[in-house]
C-alpha cells in the first residue's frame, strides 16, 4: 500500500544506512590498495579474498531481492510452493562444488574474468562463446532489474517519492562502483549481512510473539496453502533442480567465486553458505506471517509487498526502518556485483572481441562505462515497463540462462565436448524453452507437460535443458563417429 | 594454493562424490515430506524437514571436502 505521507522516522534510519554504505564502498577504493585501472583489481577484487570475505561476497551475490522479496512473496500469494527455493539451494551448492572450484583453477591459470572467456578459450570458438556472452547479458539485465525493483517497494513503504529515491540510491550506487569496483560490494555486503541478520533473527523471535505464537500465527493461514498440492509435485522439483543447475552459470555468481583467492576457499563456502539458505528459509516463513498478521495484497506490487509491509506493521518505527534498510542494500550489493559481470562480459567478449587490440587498461575503462549503462538502463526499465514485465523477463532469464549449462558446465567436466555440439544444443534449448515461454503467455515459468492422460505441471526450464542436453550429446556422438570413420579412412587409404 | 593443475590429484577419493545423492534423495521426492504434521513449536513438518536437509546438505558437502583433501593435504 502506497502511504501518502512520508513516514519519517523510517526514512530517516534508511537514509543514516544509504550514508553508511556510500562512506564504506568510497573506503573500499582504498582498502588493500592496488592499481584499479586494472580488471583483475576493479571487477575480481584482486582475486584475493579469504574465505570469510569470500563467504560475505558470494552471499551477496546468490541472496538477492528474489530471496528477500520474491520467495516471502511466492509463500505469502501462493503458500507452500515458495519453499522450492530450499531444494533448489541445497542443489545449488552441491552443483557448485563439482563444477566451481575446477573452474577457478582453469581461470586462474588461464586469467578468465567470464564464463565467455572459458569458452572462447576452452572450445576456440567465436561463434560459442558469443552465444554465452549475449545469453549471459541478456539473462543479468532483468535480475538487475529485478533488484531495482526491490528497492522500488521498500522505498514506496515507507511513502518516499519512488523515482527521486531510485535515482539517488543507484547515483550512489554507481560512483562506488565505478571507483571501487568489487571491493566496495564485498564492503557493502558486509554491512550488509549485519542489517539482515539483526532483522531476521529478531523477526523470527518479536513476529510470532506479536502474532501470539507460532502454533497460533500458523493456525490462521488457510490450510491449502501449508502443503504443496499433489499436482505441483512437479513444478516443486523441477523448479528447484532447474534453478539449482541454473544459479552459477549467472556471470555474477562466478564473478563472485573467481574474487577468491583459492579453489578450496569456494569448496569451503560451498559448506558454510547454506547458512544463509536456512536464513532464507526463515524469511519465507515471515511471508506466512504476513497471512497471519491480516497483511493484504498491495494495490501496485501485489503479493511483493507482503514483508516490507509486515516489518513496517509489527515493528517501531525505527527498527522497520532498520528492516527495509537491510532489504533495500540487499539488493544493491547483487545490483552492483550483476552490473560488473554484465559490463565484463561486454568488455571483454564483445568489445575486445571486435577490437582485438584493446589495451587491458582500455578494456577496464569499456567495463567501467559499462557498468553505468547496465544500472542506469535498468533503472529506467523498471520505471518505464509495467512492473509485471520486471517479474517475467526474469523468470524467462532463468530458463535462457540454463541453456549455457552444455558449453560452461560440460565443458568444464568433459573435455571432448565439440564446440559445435553445445552450439546445437544451445540453439534448441533457447528456441523451445522460448516456444514454450511465449506458449505459456510469457507469464509463468511453468507449462504443463503429459503422456496420454497424465498431465502435470514442469518448470519450462528443464524440458528445455533435457532438449538441448540431447541435442548436444547426439551431435557430439555424430561427431566423433564420423571422426573416427575419417581416422580408418586415413589407415586404409 | 598451487598452479599445479592437479589432474590426478582431483580424483583422490572420487566415490566420496557419490555422499551428495543422499541429500538429494531426501528432497526430489515432496510426497515424502509434504505434510504439516509432527509441527514442531508450530512450524509445519514441510517446512523444518526442507530447512533440516539443508543443514545436512551443508555437513555432507564438508563431509566430501575432508575425505576428498583439504588445503593442507592437497597441494594442487
Amino acid at each position: 500500500m502506497i502511504l501518502a505521507a512520508i513516514q519519517t522516522t523510517q526514512a530517516i534510519v534508511i537514509a543514516g544506512a544509504f550514508a553508511v554504505i556510500t562512506a564504506v564502498g568510497l573506503y573500499a577504493g582504498r582498502w588493500r590498495k592496488a592499481d584499479l585501472h586494472d580488471l583483475d583489481e576493479w571487477a575480481l577484487g584482486g582475486r584475493q579474498f579469504g574465505g570469510v570475505l569470500t563467504w560475505f561476497l558470494q552471499g551477496g551475490s546468490v541472496y538477492t531481492t528474489y530471496s528477500f522479496v520474491a520467495v516471502p512473496a511466492l509463500v505469502f500469494g501462493a503458500g507452500a510452493i515458495g519453499f522450492f527455493a530450499l531444494p533448489y539451494l541445497v542443489i545449488t551448492y552441491l552443483v557448485a562444488f563439482l563444477v566451481v572450484p575446477r573452474l577457478w583453477q582453469l581461470a586462474h591459470a588461464s586469467g578468465y574474468v567470464t564464463p565467455a572467456d572459458f569458452v572462447r578459450d576452452r572450445f576456440k570458438s567465436r561463434s560459442l562463446a558469443a552465444a554465452v556472452t549475449l545469453t549471459g547479458i541478456v539473462a543479468t539485465m532483468p535480475y538487475v532489474a529485478l533488484q531495482v525493483y526491490g528497492i522500488e517497494i521498500c522505498m514506496a513503504q515507507i511513502g518516499l517519492p519512488v523515482q527521486a529515491s531510485l535515482w539517488t540510491a543507484f547515483a550512489l550506487l554507481a560512483i562506488i562502483t565505478y571507483l571501487a569496483g568489487l571491493r566496495s560490494a564485498t564492503l557493502i555486503a558486509v554491512v550488509k549481512d549485519v542489517l539482515i541478520w539483526v532483522t531476521v533473527v529478531v523477526a523470527v523471535i518479536y513476529v510470532p510473539l506479536h502474532l501470539g505464537g507460532y502454533g497460533h500465527a500458523f493456525s490462521k493461514v488457510p490450510a491449502s496453502k501449508l502443503v504443496l498440492p499433489g499436482k505441483l509435485d512437479g513444478d516443486y522439483v523441477t523448479l528447484a533442480v532447474g534453478s539449482g543447475l541454473a544459479l552459477f552459470l549467472y556471470p555474477h555468481t562466478l564473478t563472485g567465486a573467481l574474487a577468491s583467492k583459492s579453489r578450496f576457499v569456494v569448496q569451503r563456502n560451498c559448506i558454510f553458505l547454506p547458512v544463509y539458505t536456512v536464513m532464507l528459509g526463515l524469511l519465507a516463513i515471515l511471508g506466512y506471517m504476513a497471512i497471519a498478521a491480516g497483511i493484504h495484497p498491495s494495490a501496485h506490487y501485489g503479493n511483493n509487498a507482503a514483508v516490507p509491509a509486515l516489518l513496517d506493521k509489527v515493528f517501531p518505527p525505527w527498527f522497520a526502518g532498520v528492516g527495509l534498510a537491510s532489504i533495500a542494500i540487499g539488493a544493491l550489493v547483487p545490483a552492483a556485483m550483476m552490473a560488473i559481470a554484465a559490463a565484463n562480459l561486454f568488455a571483454r567478449n564483445v568489445w575486445r572481441e571486435l577490437r582485438p587490440n584493446t589495451s587491458p587498461r582500455r578494456q577496464t575503462q569499456v567495463s567501467k562505462l559499462a557498468s553505468l549503462v547496465v544500472k542506469f538502463g535498468a533503472v529506467g526499465f523498471v520505471l518505464a515497463a509495467p512492473t509485471t514485465y520486471v517479474v517475467n523477463f526474469q523468470l524467462a532469464a532463468g530458463v535462457w540462462i540454463l541453456q549455457t549449462l552444455p558449453a560452461v558446465f560440460v565443458g568444464v567436466l568433459w573435455r571432448k565436448l565439440p564446440a559445435r555440439a553445445a552450439l546445437a544444443g544451445w540453439t534448441v534449448g533457447i528456441g523451445y524453452g522460448t516456444y514454450l515461454l511465449v506458449h505459456a503467455g510469457f507469464d509463468s515459468s511453468s507449462a504443463s507437460f503429459g503422456i496420454g492422460s497424465h498431465h502435470t505441471e514442469l518448470f519450462i526450464g528443464v524440458p528445455a535443458l533435457v532438449a538441448n542436453l540431447l541435442v548436444t550429446g547426439g551431435v557430439a556422438l555424430v561427431l566423433r563417429l564420423r571422426g573416427k570413420e575419417t581416422l580408418q579412412a586415413l589407415a586404409t587409404s | 594454493m598451487g598452479q599445479v593443475e592437479g589432474e590426478a590429484r582431483s580424483q583422490r577419493r572420487r566415490w566420496a562424490l557419490w555422499l551428495f545423492v543422499l541429500p538429494v534423495a531426501a528432497i526430489v521426492y515432496p510426497p515424502l515430506y509434504d505434510r504439516v504434521h509432527p509441527t514442531v513449536g508450530g512450524v509445519p513438518f514441510f517446512v523444518w524437514y526442507q530447512l533440516c536437509v539443508v543443514v545436512f546438505g551443508g555437513i555432507v558437502t564438508g563431509v566430501v571436502y575432508l575425505l576428498r583433501g583439504t588445503e593442507r593435504t592437497v597441494t594442487g
